[in-house]
């Protein structure tokens, strides 16, 4: 029987209006449980894609579809957890790392109304998950650039998602950071069954969880486990060829 | 002060105001929408002038004309048609513009309206008092009930949407809510002070606050305080009460900014 995919992209074109085209056909298929890296360089194209599989643009031409739905209107949304490229908090007050990752609860629970007990306890776990027990009253801005990644890496966990896309996680966080967060990713997708999608134009400690490398270059170039990766792709954020 | 009535009912619906006001504004301005407020204010002169030509409650019109007028701002700020700050002065000068002719066609640049533009608290009625508390107290109670979900989207608005929260109905309310505390306000600080007393009480807890749910609570006493201080002041001085409550408003934001400095320095 064949398993429904989490994300499909049939035939699908992107261009900015008044610029040139962005992505060009591509197709992609992920399957649930799938740890795949997105990978390129700067201006390839990586973060639209991920923006088009999440329905936070539309295609020019082709389709999207998530859990078997079209993406712009997929009735699962409180199974994606996202964190943006470069994603910061523009909050004028202090926000602690709790709170953060009480926002990233509120998809899995309900809308109006005080916390559950179990809320609390999930929102408490998605903490210890990333390693910030300690911190979880902290402000989130007094914390190192790795700290406040993993705190909102905490937030996409806290919704329980059952698929998780990462846009440059690692960007500005230091190489020890890197790797607890290759090992966190690992673990979520072996023992929890996540299916993750990780941007990014390196990898680092990630490359050698991952099972599939998507190689984004105005077009999907390359679609494969790391080690058939071509040698003279070797590192996915070359702007040659 | 308070064996007189006036001073009594101005102080209940100071007090309503001076909490309900940082409430709502704390989520505009840690969204950066500080001027929303303003923005509403403006539309809701022209509510006030089209309830004094049609000879209605200007309270009611200035709430319709505020509510309509935050819908538009929200509707297009989220179409990203036009940019923030030109989508905000196009509803600015639509609802000035609005105000002066409905005004002149009334004829009625007098005494009446200006105690809209600049407030006139120590004037309210049992029945104004009435309207605020009861209108203010639901206010309240939305804040209360969805200060999780505004959270949510003042942390991530692009997270909150991914994630399936309804952000565009969230941000709606946002500005209903704040189309109610402008058309509250009025007579209390004045159309043209509204917009300071939901910006500078926030202003001035951020400084001191520790966590967002400090900063909003920080919010609302820096709000209470200063329509109690404000008024007292005014009654004992002579002063103006919309007036002499912004600027304890305003002095709040210069302590706190010190008291955060001498913290920062330590």
């Amino acid at each position: 029987m064949r398993v429904a995919p989490v994300v499909e992209l049939r035939s699908v074109s992107f261009a900015y209006p008044r610029g040139g085209d962005v992505l060009r056909d591509v197709d992609l298929v992920v399957l649930p449980g799938e740890f795949v890296a997105i990978a390129g360089p700067n201006g390839g194209g990586k973060t639209t894609l991920v923006r088009i599989v999440l329905g936070l643009l539309a295609p020019t031409s082709g389709s999207a579809w998530l859990f078997g739905e079209p993406a712009a209107s997929v009735s699962q949304r409180r199974r994606l957890g996202y964190l943006p490229q470069r994603a910061q908090l523009r909050v004028e007050a202090p926000v602690t790392v709790r709170e953060v990752v009480a926002a990233g609860r509120l998809p899995a629970t309900r809308l109006l109304g005080r916390l559950r007990p179990e809320d609390r306890a999930k929102i408490d776990e998605a903490i210890e998950r990333v390693g910030l027990a300690e911190q979880a009253d902290a402000e989130l801005r007094r914390l190192s650039g790795g700290q406040q990644q993993r705190a909102l890496i905490a937030k996409a966990l806290a919704g329980e998602p059952s698929l998780l896309a990462l846009d440059e996680p690692t960007t500005g966080v230091d190489v020890e950071s890197q790797e607890a967060l290759a090992e966190l990713l690992a673990h979520l997708n072996e023992e929890l069954g996540v299916t993750i999608l990780y941007v990014s134009h390196e990898f680092g400690a990630v490359e050698r969880h991952v099972e599939r490398i998507v190689l984004v270059r105005g077009g999907i170039v390359f679609d494969g486990p790391p080690g058939e990766l071509p040698g003279v792709w070797h590192d996915p954020s070359h702007t040659h060829v | 002060m308070f064996e007189l009535e006036f001073m009594r009912l101005a102080f209940v619906a100071g007090a309503v105001v001076g909490v309900l006001a940082p409430a709502v504004g704390f989520f505009l301005v840690q969204r950066q929408l500080s001027l929303v407020g303003d923005g509403i204010g403006h539309v809701a002169f022209a509510g006030v002038a089209l309830g004094i030509l049609l000879d209605v409650s200007p309270v009611l019109t200035a709430l319709a004309a505020a509510a309509v007028g935050g819908v538009a701002i929200e509707w297009l700020r989220s179409r990203r048609a036009t940019a923030g700050d030109q989508a905000l002065a196009l509803v600015f000068y639509t609802g000035i513009a609005a105000g002066v002719v409905f005004v002149a066609l009334a004829g009625s640049l007098d005494v009446g309206l200006f105690q809209y533009l600049f407030g006139s608290i120590l004037t309210v009625t049992r029945a104004d008092v009435a309207l605020v508390v009861s209108l203010g107290v639901v206010g309240l109670a939305v804040v209360a009930l969805l200060y999780r979900a505004l959270c949510a989207v003042t942390i991530d608005e692009e997270g909150a949407r991914v994630s399936g929260i309804p952000v565009a109905a969230l941000n709606v309310t946002l500005v209903v809510l704040t189309a109610l505390t402008v058309a509250l306000a009025m007579r209390i600080v004045g159309i043209l002070l509204i917009a300071a007393l939901m910006v500078l009480p926030v202003t001035a807890a951020a400084r001191v606050a520790w966590s967002l749910a400090s900063a909003l609570g920080l919010s609302i006493g820096v709000g209470l305080g200063s329509v109690v201080a404000g008024l007292t002041a005014a009654y004992y001085l002579d002063l103006p009460p919309g007036g002499t409550i912004v600027l304890v408003a305003a002095a709040c934001v210069l302590v706190t900014a010190a008291v955060g400095g001498l913290r920062a320095a330590a």
